[in-house]
């Protein structure tokens, strides 16, 4: 008798079932769903007219800083070039005739870099750091390899900006 | 409207038939232009309007730069035309070639009976349900003739995946046109939507005796034509792109032209069969413009179910092979039948017979 009801009982989930998806209850759930979407308001970003707000600590294109009165800060003590992660940074150094030491080369190859900041996060003089700038292309193989003059070249082009940005996350670091 | 078009055109025909053999070619030709053409052109805007109602609903934009997008229309199609047609090695090449006109063909050629207007059609064919039926029936022999000429297995489980689906959902498309058949009481496409004529306006359509009929129809329609949810033809998660996998350029835009010249036409002929054709919602109330019958009235119906192909790829999954076949043969077949038996009682009791 139990038995026979609860057969009863699962037929009739079965029929109720069986009738719900004959009338397409669900599939006009989800057609009301995109109708509604439809009237939505867009989330689509006009890009090259409009960009996203961006937080003074973005991670784009590397730049070498340089001192107030021209001298570059860059020390060669190479912690950047141990702490990354991708070895993308390759640095060869001198002593120079005042008696510094200073770099005599430095590569970022932007094909292996992560952008995961360690680099500017490491430096005891603030000298590698990543700017704002995230449009940039390669036309031609081997300049994805940034050189010492060209993070310099950065730097200088960018020196107020970083120096905003910088002082504007200064509280937080 | 109507009368004007026959006054120009009637002594437009008489005056070409009366160089023989060669001004009776001229005039099918230019009949066959005359549906061909407008056809294309509606294909190509309805390729844009899907993009821009699939992004709508997406929460984007879609096409809006080449002439705010209207004209992305003219860019598709050139776009395809100049593209490089490619032929695999190993294609049986006859065929292959032959494959996108056997698509075409059948799609176009349906069009020759659908009536525009109460005079507005290529050919009033007394059996022009039947010859509908062919029709659409013979657009799969070139998506067969597509996957086994490609020679590719991708191509070759789309063309039979197309042959399993498209010849079963042919059965419960044509056992719902049997319903409308025995309502109307005709083959005949005018008659059918004259049929439908009545004082209750949308009540006298036959969407209502036959609610499901019609969305059998429509469903088998959507299936018929291998959109979304039944796309598992082309399924290009799983086999790339079906039937049309090797297929570029021109010779891959016959396929999308029949494609979507087949899905205006099941928009078409659902709103003939079931929708009462370009008969006026507001039919027989006496107001002025809206209760005007005419082609309007049909082509906003007719738009209306070309977005619903449009939606229903915005909204749903894909079916699984199987469920499409279960769907099919154990659903939609089952239930047309029980419907054609309640139709043809309906006739027998004279249900039908307000609206003659």
């Amino acid at each position: 008798m139990g038995t026979a009801a609860n057969a009863n009982g699962a037929m009739g989930k079965k029929m109720v079932h069986y009738f719900r998806s004959l009338l397409l209850l669900e599939l006009l759930q989800g057609l009301w769903l995109t109708l509604k979407y439809l009237f939505r308001p867009k989330y689509t970003l006009m890009y090259p007219m409009e960009k996203t707000p961006q937080s003074p600590r973005f991670r784009g294109l590397h730049a070498l800083r340089r001192y107030p009165n021209g001298e570059e800060r860059c020390i060669a003590c190479k912690l950047c070039e141990a702490v990354c992660p991708a070895l993308a940074i390759t640095i060869d150094s001198e002593q120079r005739a005042d008696g510094t030491r200073r770099t005599t080369r430095y590569d970022i190859d932007l094909f292996k870099c992560i952008y995961c900041g360690f680099c500017e996060e490491s430096c005891p003089v603030d000298s590698i750091v990543e700017t704002h700038v995230l449009e940039y292309h390669f036309d031609q193989r081997g300049q994805n390899v940034l050189t010492k003059p060209q993070l310099l070249a950065i730097g200088d082009r960018f020196e107020a900006d970083i120096a905003s940005r910088r002082a504007a996350d200064a509280p937080y670091r | 409207m109507n009368l004007l078009m026959l006054d120009i055109v009637d002594p437009f025909r008489d005056w070409l038939l009366s160089f023989g053999a060669i001004g009776l070619l001229v005039w099918i030709v230019l009949k066959v232009l005359a549906i061909a053409v407008p056809v294309i052109i509606t294909v190509a805007f309805y390729v844009v309007w899907e993009r821009k109602l699939i992004g709508w609903m997406h929460v984007r934009h879609g096409p809006m730069y080449v002439g705010m997008g209207v004209l992305q229309a003219f860019a598709d199609v050139f776009k395809l035309l100049f593209k490089e047609v490619i032929q695999p090695s190993s294609a049986q090449r006859a065929l292959f070639i032959l494959a996108p006109l056997i698509t075409l063909v059948p799609a176009f050629a349906a069009w020759a009976v659908v009536p525009f207007d109460a005079k507005l059609v290529l050919s009033n064919a007394n059996a022009g349900l039947l010859y509908l039926l062919a029709m659409t029936s013979l657009g799969v022999y070139g998506i067969m003739i597509a996957g086994w000429a490609s020679n590719s297995k991708y191509a070759f489980l789309g063309a039979m995946r197309a042959a399993a689906q498209v010849v079963s959902y042919e059965i419960a498309m044509g056992f719902a046109m049997v319903g409308v058949l025995i309502a109307a009481g005709s083959l005949n496409l005018t008659d059918i939507v004259m049929a439908q004529a009545g004082d209750a306006g949308p009540f006298e359509w036959f969407w209502f005796p036959l609610l499901p009929l019609f969305v059998v129809y429509f469903v088998s329609g959507v299936a018929e034509t291998n959109r979304a949810p039944f796309d598992v033809v082309e399924g290009e998660s799983e086999i790339v792109a079906g039937h049309m996998v090797e297929y570029s350029g021109s010779q891959f835009a016959l396929f999308f032209l029949s494609e979507y010249a087949n899905m205006i036409l099941i928009s078409f002929l659902t709103s003939i069969f079931f929708m009462g054709g370009w008969l006026s919602p507001l039919h027989g109330m006496g107001i002025p413009l809206l209760s005007v019958d005419g082609w309007w009235w049909l082509f906003a119906k007719v738009f209306f179910f070309a977005s619903c192909f449009i939606w229903f790829r915005a909204s749903f999954p894909r079916y699984r092979y199987d469920q499409i076949m279960r769907l099919g043969w154990k659903v939609f077949i089952p239930i047309t039948i029980v419907w054609i038996f309640v139709t043809a009682l309906m006739a027998y009791y004279g249900v039908f017979e307000a609206g003659r």
